[in-house]
């Protein structure tokens, strides 16, 4: 059943990412491609884990891990650097 | 005597150690910087004479000291007898001419400059003669290459002094390069760079199909040094140098080295017919070319220039014979010549120096007004003719005589003519040394009141000529012994020489008598001739030197400039054409095998990946120009990026990979905050479209090379086998990813924090540098185009970053602490440290964060290096070799057993300069933006609940 899931989950994060990268290239404004950016990176995580789960190993934990912790700090930077130019004042 | 080989080291040494005498003690006066050289080369010279009976028994000293064996390069030094005669010339005249020099020399002259470098010389000459290791050789033939520039070029503010020395490094410096050559293919055939073994080795080399490879390319090096023709010319034009600098280069020591070597290499290579037709030939033209031009010079030390040119090719012709005969004839004129040589160029100086003058055509009847030296240069001269009974004459009887009998391409007339015609001008234009200087009628327009000069300038050709007329006299007492054992040195034989003055009438009787007779003719119808000489058309070999120089020079900015015009779009063009050119030439010289591998099924979420990576690959190039999106797709490539490393299972590459993403993401946006937001078009179409295809072509060859390198096996067992098996066992560590790093290469690593630190502090530089600059002067003035929007330092952020901090560091710590074994480490570790950290820059700002920051990142940058340093050398107290490491276990009761490695403090080096390295970067790029003038918060954000409500932008005080 497990094994559906996963397949179900994994087939549904895929279109999301063919989507988002629609969004990034095709856009009325950067403020959309960035938003479809972070939520790319979103989605890579949701991809990671379920592959770890699918290997049933937990190898790949650090990996989402560390993007969900740092992923936010790019699209904070791109959002600074559209509102105010200057990302560090 | 075994202690006698230890000397030599020691004497090889003494002339450089004592070059750093004179630079002190000129400071104490001149006399006492002269006294302080001589004392330095009278030293060596002692202790070449403690060595020379045991060299005189026949025995060879040896010295071996094992520099670096793997090359063949060891510092072996020997002494036999051919050593002897030069070093003693080169140490017995670099005596005579520091107390000369001490005399010439004006007060403007810096003394102490001259007497180094003429030390630095001498000490060059000594390795030469006495180097056992042609390796070492090279070095200290190099050496006399350099330091007879500085020696040349002394005087440096006369441009023909400059040019001089310029155009003898050239030459030389040229035929250095050959030698290198030769010498490496001579090492190569004999197995050795032994000199002692190589010459053994006589059939062996000459039997090689490189033989002749390497004896021209050996010949390349000795004539360009010893200033043979075509490579003559340089010498002359070294004139230009003080005379005791011409007097000891080109009398006993620089000219002689490419003799020496010929002498040297003479058992092995000589005996062959290209031996002899190269060298005798070169010799004899030479010879004959220099005597010819010597007669037509005005200037005094040019005449003794070109006429050492002629001695030179003389000695060249004797070695080139090939004959024991012939050689011993070649060692007993090497010595001759250099004494009456070096006693004619220092009173050639002499007259130079009282007269003010060295035009032949402005002197004349000096005889009364400088006695001394007329009675010095008279009896140098005669020798140099070649009159009985002084010693000239004796050796070049002796060169006569065996010219006399060496047939020239079976031709027995050719040879014993030429030689005759050379001795013949040699008496010209040594008569007319004497004759036009100090003879003929006393004149009144000398430039200066001519007069002997002190003692101390006439003592040292004085006392050469006195040695000139006792070989004369005495001939077997005196130079016998030495000549014999150079000869058997040269040789390898034991040859005897049989120098005396009277052999009857034989063909070298009258070859002479001819020779001084019509020397005499010619000098009384010198007017005459002279004339001819002048009218006579003759290439000038300056003007020949000049224009191939200008050439060349012409050819190297052309090339330079093509290909290093400063635009990096055609660096990458010429790189990447040059690589597909060189790949494509691989691929279709040698056939490819099979593929050897299964082509592996794709599953769909690698085709989306595949997809994704396509589309922002494709899109960055249509969409280029707009630098924001090109960012953002970037992003994108580096994320999908980072899902393969996940997927083919590198999960240290994807930890990586994300880290280094985002901090470049960050650096970038700071730096776009600098430019315009589109990239304008700079170039045309065809230009674009000559790129596109440059870059296609290079594109789908490395995507093809990379399909047939994955479809195959690979051709050489890889590495990674024994990575697995010894990582636990020899570094500690299970996770193979990080032991390579920190232990297997770690010395890499070590190489790479330190440029990372490099990178980081250039970075700061270049930024503070800006912004002193009119840059900065820019920046204080520049302001975003459009308005700001929304809050400096909102609120939400700031706490999210000081809530996610300690989580962060606590993730950055556990990464590092298990990197060893399981996917993590210090460079991971410091990257997402140092993000956490720019968070909080981010959040509330530069210089709030500033305030708040203990340490200064260079700091952290020398902490690591140093860390990682000390970590490497610890492993030296083990008497192991830099960064081996070592690990044990500890067990601490309530913790579990854990295991701990040297490692680890190695990776705290890495880890401590990754954030401080990243950390400075970034803090130099914001802090540009800084000089616009913005007033500073106080407080983290700019509404604070618990504050009550404040300005915004931080104005409250």
């Amino acid at each position: 059943m497990i094994e559906y899931a996963l397949l179900f989950a994994l087939a549904c994060y895929g279109a999301a990412l063919l989507m988002n990268i629609y969004r990034i290239v095709i856009a009325p404004g950067v403020g959309d491609r960035v938003l479809a950016l972070d939520t790319l990176v979103i989605n890579i995580i949701a991809l990671i884990t379920l592959f770890g789960i699918h290997q049933s190993s937990t190898m790949y934990f650090e990996a989402s891990l560390i993007i969900a912790m740092t992923g936010f700090v790019s699209t904070v930077s791109y959002t600074r650097f559209m509102l105010r130019g200057d990302i560090i004042e | 005597m075994d202690t006698g080989g230890n000397f030599l080291p020691i004497i090889a040494a003494l002339p450089f150690v004592g070059a750093l005498i004179p630079g002190v003690m000129i400071r104490a006066g001149r006399t006492a910087c002269a006294t302080y050289t001589f004392m330095a080369s009278a030293l060596a010279f002692i202790l070449l004479m403690l060595s020379a009976p045991a060299v005189f028994r026949g025995e060879v000293l040896q010295f071996q000291l094992e520099w670096l064996p793997m090359l063949g390069l060891n510092v072996n030094f020997m002494l036999d007898g051919l050593g002897l005669l030069f070093a003693g010339l080169i140490l017995g005249i670099g005596m005579l001419i520091i107390l000369y020099a001490r005399f010439y020399l004006s007060r403007e002259d810096p003394m102490g400059q001259f007497y180094t470098y003429l030390l630095l010389f001498q000490g060059a000459m000594v390795g030469i003669v006495l180097s056992d290791n042609i390796l070492l050789l090279l070095v200290f033939w190099e050496l006399t290459s350099l330091s007879s520039f500085l020696l040349i070029g002394y005087w440096k503010h006369l441009p023909e002094g400059r040019q001089g020395a310029r155009m003898a490094l050239t030459v030389t410096g040229l035929g250095g390069l050959a030698m290198i050559a030769g010498m490496l293919i001579l090492g190569s055939i004999v197995g050795s760079y032994d000199l002692s073994v190589i010459l053994q080795h006589k059939e062996l080399i000459q039997a090689s199909p490189y033989y002749l490879p390497a004896l021209i390319l050996i010949l390349a090096g000795c004539f360009t040094k010893s200033a043979q023709f075509p490579f003559h010319f340089w010498l002359p034009h070294a004139m230009a140098a003080p005379t005791p600098v011409s007097a000891y280069l080109h009398s006993a020591t620089m000219v002689k080295a490419g003799l020496f070597l010929m002498a040297r290499m003479w058992p092995v290579l000589s005996g062959t017919p290209e031996w002899f037709y190269i060298v005798a030939t070169t010799g004899l033209i030479t010879m004959v070319l220099g005597a010819v031009i010597a007669l037509f010079k005005d200037d005094l030390k040019a005449l003794l220039a070109f006429s050492t040119v002629s001695h030179l090719g003389l000695i060249t012709m004797l070695l080139g014979f090939g004959t024991e005969a012939a050689a011993i004839v070649a060692v007993f004129h090497i010595l001759n010549h250099a004494t009456f040589k070096a006693a004619l160029f220092m009173s050639a100086g002499i007259v130079d120096h009282e007269t003010h003058t060295r035009d032949i055509k402005r002197l004349g009847g000096l005889r009364h007004l400088m006695p001394v030296t007329f009675v010095i240069v008279t009896i140098a001269a005669l020798s140099m003719a070649g009159i009985p009974p002084l010693n000239g004459f004796l050796s070049k009887e002796m060169m006569l005589e065996e010219a006399s009998h060496t047939a020239w391409l079976s031709n027995p007339w050719i040879l014993p003519a030429l030689a005759t015609l050379g001795a013949l001008f040699s008496v010209a234009y040594s008569f007319r040394l004497v004759a036009h200087v100090f003879l003929g009628p006393k004149r009144d327009d000398y430039p200066a009141k001519p007069h002997d000069p002190a003692f101390g300038m006439w003592a040292s050709p004085a006392f050469l000529v006195v040695l000139v007329v006792l070989i004369g006299l005495m001939p077997n007492l005196i130079a016998g012994p030495l000549v014999d054992i150079t000869a058997a040195a040269v040789t390898g034989g034991h040859p005897h020489a049989h120098i005396s003055h009277w052999h009857g009438l034989v063909p070298a009787f009258w070859m002479s008598v001819a020779a001084i007779l019509g020397g005499a003719l010619f000098l009384s119808l010198h007017g005459a001739l002279e004339r001819g000489w002048n009218a006579a058309p003759r290439p000038e070999a300056k003007v020949i030197f000049d224009a191939i120089t200008r050439a060349s020079t012409r050819a190297s900015h052309w090339l330079t400039d093509t290909l290093h015009n400063g635009s990096i779009t055609r660096y990458g063009a010429i790189f990447a054409a040059a690589i597909t050119a060189a790949g494509l030439f691989a691929w279709f010289e040698s056939p490819m095998s099979a593929p050897t591998r299964e082509m592996l099924p794709i599953n769909a979420i690698m085709a989306i990946g595949w997809v994704l990576l396509v589309i922002s690959t494709g899109c960055i190039i249509a969409f280029h120009r707009n630098r924001i999106l090109s960012l953002v797709l970037l992003g994108v490539i580096g994320l999908a990026v980072s899902m393969a490393f996940v997927y083919f299972s590198a999960p240290d590459l994807a930890l990586t990979q994300i880290s280094v993403e985002v901090v470049t993401i960050i650096l970038l946006l700071l730096a776009l905050n600098f430019l315009p937001g589109r990239t304008p078009v700079e170039s045309g179409m065809p230009r674009r479209l000559r790129d596109a295809v440059i870059a296609g072509a290079a594109g789908l060859a490395v995507g093809g090379l990379t399909y047939a390198i994955l479809l195959r096996d690979f051709a050489a067992e890889s590495i990674s086998a024994y990575h697995l098996a010894n990582s636990y066992k020899g570094g500690g560590g299970k996770n193979v990813v990080n032991v390579i790093l920190v232990d297997f290469r770690g010395f890499d690593t070590f190489g790479e924090i330190i440029v990372l630190g490099i990178a980081a502090l250039v970075i700061y530089a270049l930024t503070k540098s800006v912004l002193r600059g009119p840059g900065g002067r820019w920046l204080l003035n520049w302001g975003p185009d459009d308005d700001e929007a929304g809050d400096r330092h909102p609120l939400m952020m700031v706490v999210v970053t000081r809530v996610i901090m300690p989580i962060a560091l606590m993730v950055g710590a556990y990464i590092f602490l298990r990197g060893h074994n399981a996917p993590g480490g210090g460079f991971i570790a410091g990257l997402i440290v140092a993000i956490a950290l720019l968070m909080q820059y981010m959040a509330s700002g530069f210089a709030w964060a500033e305030e708040r920051q203990r340490y200064h990142y260079h700091a952290m940058i020398a902490a690591g290096v140093m860390t990682a340093a000390v970590t490497g050398m610890g492993s030296w107290l083990a008497g192991r070799q830099f960064l081996t490491s070592s690990y044990g276990y500890i067990h601490i009761p309530p913790i579990e057993e854990f295991e701990w490695a040297t490692a680890m403090a190695f990776d705290t080096g890495v880890f401590i300069t990754v954030v401080g390295a990243v950390m400075l970067a970034l803090h130099s790029l914001s802090s540009m933006s800084r000089r616009t003038g913005e007033q500073v918060n106080i407080h983290p954000m700019d509404v604070d609940p618990g504050r009550g409500a404040a300005p915004a932008d931080g104005k409250e005080a």
